[in-house]
Formats: structure tokens, sequence, C-alpha cells
């Protein structure tokens, strides 16, 4: 798969769902992701996406998108209807993840969570030795104008994961350009897990 | 190709079945003979017969949804979504449009002559529902040799038949595009429907609905269609049409139209008394008040369906809240259906079906591509 243009996160996400899959991607913005499953991968995608101009692009893409925030938008689903629920770069806008989390997993069988990682290096730098709110590449933000409502780390998430019993299929740490392998909490922007029951 | 143009000069033509001994045996169990559908069609079907599309209508619609009759002046109830270039493409795809039955468009209805008497059926004809008029319509798309529809859309009581078209013959309906509808009518829109029928029957002029002779019962039928006229409008939009402008820019101290608003409304009831039989808005308000595919219907057996939906709702619109469109969405859910829906950003209220044409367009077109040709198209915005 050619990388050009495509974003690293996207790339690792796609190469862990099997092909053929049925995939629900909760807050799907433009539908680059899905958009790239349902090609490389045929998988059977939906999305649910708040943006009204995402949305557009979504459907412009032949993408099948429910406009609508992602916490109101579950409970219809039947027990384990997606194979995957992917949750990137999302989750850390979201209010009730606890039950966020329990829906995902309900209604399918693996969870991909992909969340930037608030224990970088350079955002402990700015915090410790500047005294400001930390913004880096993957947390772009200023304070008052973040979409964000909850800042976390790569380890902060392996702590939760353990506390309700969920179990880490799998972890990737991502850097600016590929995987972190050593010291992920403090080096790597991104996490992509992969969580089942 | 001629971009957004329009499909120009149309003729209405009709297509007569249950000849007796062979009625159209209907929901109730009556049953009607000598049945006429008026239709219109635009564009071109294909060899294979995979590109036809039905559009079915709203309340007060006909089979005339695009291009112009001979000598009009006015086009087609839809013809800004129907025509070459358009979201309904007339350059790619075969549209079909009916008038529904109960109807007064060309289509058999309360005002047609009723082959038993001689005389229009008045009251003796049988009250219809949504699934009849889609039965009707079935016979139709038999007769044009077409076994799958491409796509069945529709507004308000258009998207109904859509809808009953799933729950009919959902093998025969590759996608259907419901928009500004509901699963079932709610009790708010029972409510003005009934007003909007007593409103007509106590008109002494209906006469039991045998007026034909007389004609017809001008002050209830214009009461009727003001209100409809109120539902289908917002406070917003009818704030920016109509504000509290004064037709003589002062008040008259009397009962005649002072607000703009009020000579709107008049104006609208007068010309509708000219264009719609008011026997048929009791009988087709009547069978959208009947309309329920809740309770699992639309998808019934726990099939999953070949079908593929885009839903859309518009923000203003209180008469079919996007709330009733999101039902249907999370039924579609429910039954793992491939769904798109959408809520357009519209203070047009119930109306923005007829209205907003770029994002509708935008939605639609690219829907259909889809539908018709899967993933890898090149589309202009494609990657």
């Amino acid at each position: 798969m050619a990388s050009n243009g495509i974003r690293l996160d996207h790339r690792i996400i796609c190469r862990i769902v099997e092909p053929e899959s049925r995939v629900l991607d909760l807050g799907c913005g433009n539908g680059d992701l899905l958009y790239l499953l349902a090609r490389e991968k045929g998988a059977k995608v939906q999305g649910i996406e708040v943006n009204d101009s995402a949305i557009y692009e979504c459907v412009k893409r032949g993408l099948s998108v429910f406009h609508g925030d992602i916490e109101s938008g579950l409970a219809e689903y039947p027990d384990r209807s997606f194979d995957y629920v992917i949750l990137n770069q999302s989750m850390q806008e979201v209010k009730k993840i606890d039950w966020l989390i329990g829906e995902a997993l309900r209604i399918g069988h693996q969870i991909i969570v992909g969340f930037p990682n608030f224990a970088l290096i350079q955002a402990r730098f700015m915090l410790f030795f500047r005294g400001k709110a930390p913004i880096t590449p993957s947390l772009p933000y200023c304070w008052h104008d973040t979409p964000n409502i909850r800042f976390l780390s790569i380890g902060d998430f392996r702590d939760f994961c353990r506390e309700k019993k969920l179990r880490v299929r799998e972890a990737h740490c991502l850097g600016k350009k590929g995987i972190i392998p050593f010291w992920p909490n403090l080096f790597a922007l991104n996490a992509i897990f992969v969580v089942t029951k | 190709m001629n971009k957004n143009g329009s499909v120009g000069i149309v003729t209405t033509k009709y297509f007569t079945f249950a000849e007796p001994p062979d009625p159209l045996v209907i929901e109730s169990g009556r049953a009607l003979s000598q049945v006429i559908l008026a239709y219109e069609t635009y564009g071109t079907l294909n060899r294979d017969k995979t590109n036809a599309i039905l559009v079915a209508h709203a309340l007060s619609g006909d089979a005339h949804a695009a291009g112009f009759q001979e000598g009009d002046s006015t086009p087609g109830w839809w013809d800004v979504m129907i025509g070459p270039g358009k979201a309904f493409d007339t350059d790619r795809y075969f549209i079909i449009c009916s008038n529904v039955i109960g109807g007064c468009k060309g289509s058999t209805g309360p005002s047609s002559r009723n082959p038993l008497t001689g005389k229009p059926y008045g009251l003796d004809f049988p009250v219809i529902t949504i699934a009849d008029m889609v039965e009707a319509q079935r016979r139709l798309v038999d007769h044009l040799g077409i076994e799958k529809l491409l796509c069945v859309t529709g507004g308000s009581m258009g998207g109904m038949q859509a809808l009953q078209w799933v729950a009919s013959y959902g093998e025969r309906v590759r996608s259907a595009i419901p928009i500004a509808t509901a699963l079932k009518h709610s009790p708010q829109q029972i409510a003005f429907d009934e007003v909007v029928r007593q409103s007509i029957m106590a008109d002494p002029a209906w006469r039991q609905g045998e007026y034909y002779e007389y004609g017809q019962p001008e002050k209830g039928l214009a009461v009727a269609r003001m209100i409809g006229h109120i539902t289908f409008m917002s406070d917003q939009s009818m704030e920016e049409k109509f504000s509290r402008k004064l037709k003589n820019g002062q008040y008259n101290f009397d009962f005649a139209a002072d607000f703009e608003v009020e000579g709107y409304l008049r104006n609208r009831g007068d010309s509708f008394v000219r264009r719609f039989d008011a026997n048929s808005y009791l009988y087709i308000t009547k069978a959208m008040d009947y309309f329920d595919l809740s309770g699992g219907r639309l998808i019934p057996n726990g099939n999953v369906l070949p079908t593929r939906f885009l839903v859309i709702s518009f923000k203003s619109d209180w008469l079919y809240p996007s709330n009733q469109s999101q039902e249907i969405v999370r039924e579609l859910k429910m039954k793992q259906a491939d769904a798109t829906y959408c809520e357009l950003p519209s203070t047009y209220g119930h109306d923005a079906f007829l209205l907003e044409v770029e994002e509708q367009t935008t939605l639609i077109r690219h829907f259909l591509d889809k539908t018709f040709n899967g993933y890898h198209v090149a589309s202009d915005n494609g990657i």
C-alpha cells in the first residue's frame, strides 16, 4: 500500500482490519479512513458524524453515514453488529467514555481506539518549564478552542483497560513517521489500541 | 451534456388495469375495477432496465414532476430535481412519476366515473391506503417491464410510498430515498389532517361528497389548504417572507386581509380550489393517517434487505420533524440495513424538500451514483 497521502494512523488501522469485515467508525469525519477500508479491505463500512460538511464529503464518496452525535446513535444496533468499532481521534471529545466503550464493545467484536498521547515529552516540557497548557502536533489546539475534553496518556489508557478488565489485543504507538519502539508514553504522538472484552 | 437543463415538453400517459373480472383488491378488502394511473416518464430506459427510478408525489402532487406540458409556462412540481444534469439525471436514469390512486390528476379517484353507475364515485370510492397506492404503482412498473427499480423516492407522502415499496416489495428496490417523511403519522399529524377534513365536510356545499353536479365546496377546501400551508412553512420562513407587512400599508379596521400573510393564504386557498378535488383531499389525508410501518413492519421477518437508504430531513420542518426521520433510521440500524441519514439545514420548513435544491442534489447524485456503479467510479469529487 502506498504511504503517500495516507495518514500513518489510517495505514495502521487498515493493516489491523481483516478483509471484508463490518466496520463502524464513530466520528468518521470526511470518511478518509472508511473509504480506505472499503477500497483496500473490501470492508462493509458505516460511519457516524455530527459535522454537516463532513457528512456531505462522505456521501460524495459513496459512504453510508449517519448524521448525529456518536453518544446518541448506538443504542439501536443489535449486539455484535460489527467486527470492528473504531473510535479514532474521537474518544477524547466524548463525555461518557465508560458507557461509550461499553456500547462499542456490545455492538462490535473488537474496538480500535486511537488517541493523542498527552504525556509526550514536548507536552511535559511545555507544562513543566514554560508553565503553559501543552500544544503538540497531535494536540494542536489552544486551551480555549480545543474540542478535546479528555486528556490522557498511553499509560492512562492501559490502566483504564486493566481496571475495566478489557483485553488489549494490540497497541501501536506512533510518532510522526512510524512506530515508536522505546518509551512510547514519552515519545509517541498517538496510540492505537485494539481492545476486546 | 446539457447541464441543469429541462426535460422539455412532456405528455401524461395513462395505464388502465384491473379490468373485470380481475379487479384490484385493496387493503380494506374492497375492490376497484378499471383503474387508471396517469404517469409521465423522463429519460430513457436502458437495455437491461436497471436505471429506472420511481418518484412518488406528496399530498396534492401529480404525475407531472418535470418539464413543461404543451402551452404551460410553469414546469412540473420537482423540475428543479429532475432533468439533464440534475439530481435525478435524465441523461443517465429513466424517471417514472405517477399520480396516486385516490387522486384527481388523471388517476382513478373519488371524482372519477364509477364504471358501475356511470357517475362520479364520490364517497362510494373505497378508502385507500399508502399500500394500495404502491400496489397500483407496482402494476405500472410491471407494465413497463421493469423487474427492479434503481430507486424509489419522494418527499412527505412520497417518502411514505418509498418506505411502503420497501415493506411490500423490498427485493425489487435497490435503493430508497425517503425525504421529510415518517414511519407513521403522529397524533399531531392526524390532528391537522382531521381539522383539514372537518373544514371540508363542514361546508354545506360538500353535500356528503355528492357535489360534482354543483361545484366544489370551495370555502371548506380553501380553508383546508390554508391550514396545510401554515404547516408547510416554518415560523422563520414566514417571518422572512411576510413579517407583519400590510397589504395596504395600514390597518383596514375590518376583516379583509390586512396582512400579507393573510392575503397569501387566501390566494393559495382560492387557487387550490381550482386545481384539486375536495374528496381526494379527504381520501389522501386518510391514507396518510393510516400509514404505520413502525414495530418492525418496514423490513419484516428480520430479513437483511439489499436495499440501500438515503434518509433526508430538514432542521426547520416541524410537520415531519427530524426525529421522525431518525425513527426510520433507528429501524434501519436495527435491521442492519445499508443506510445514510442527513439532516439538512434549512429555514423553509416542510416545503424544504421542494426548495433546497443544492444540498439535496449533492447527496442524491452521489448516492445514486454509488448505487448504480459501486465505489469505483470517477465522480467529480472522487479520489
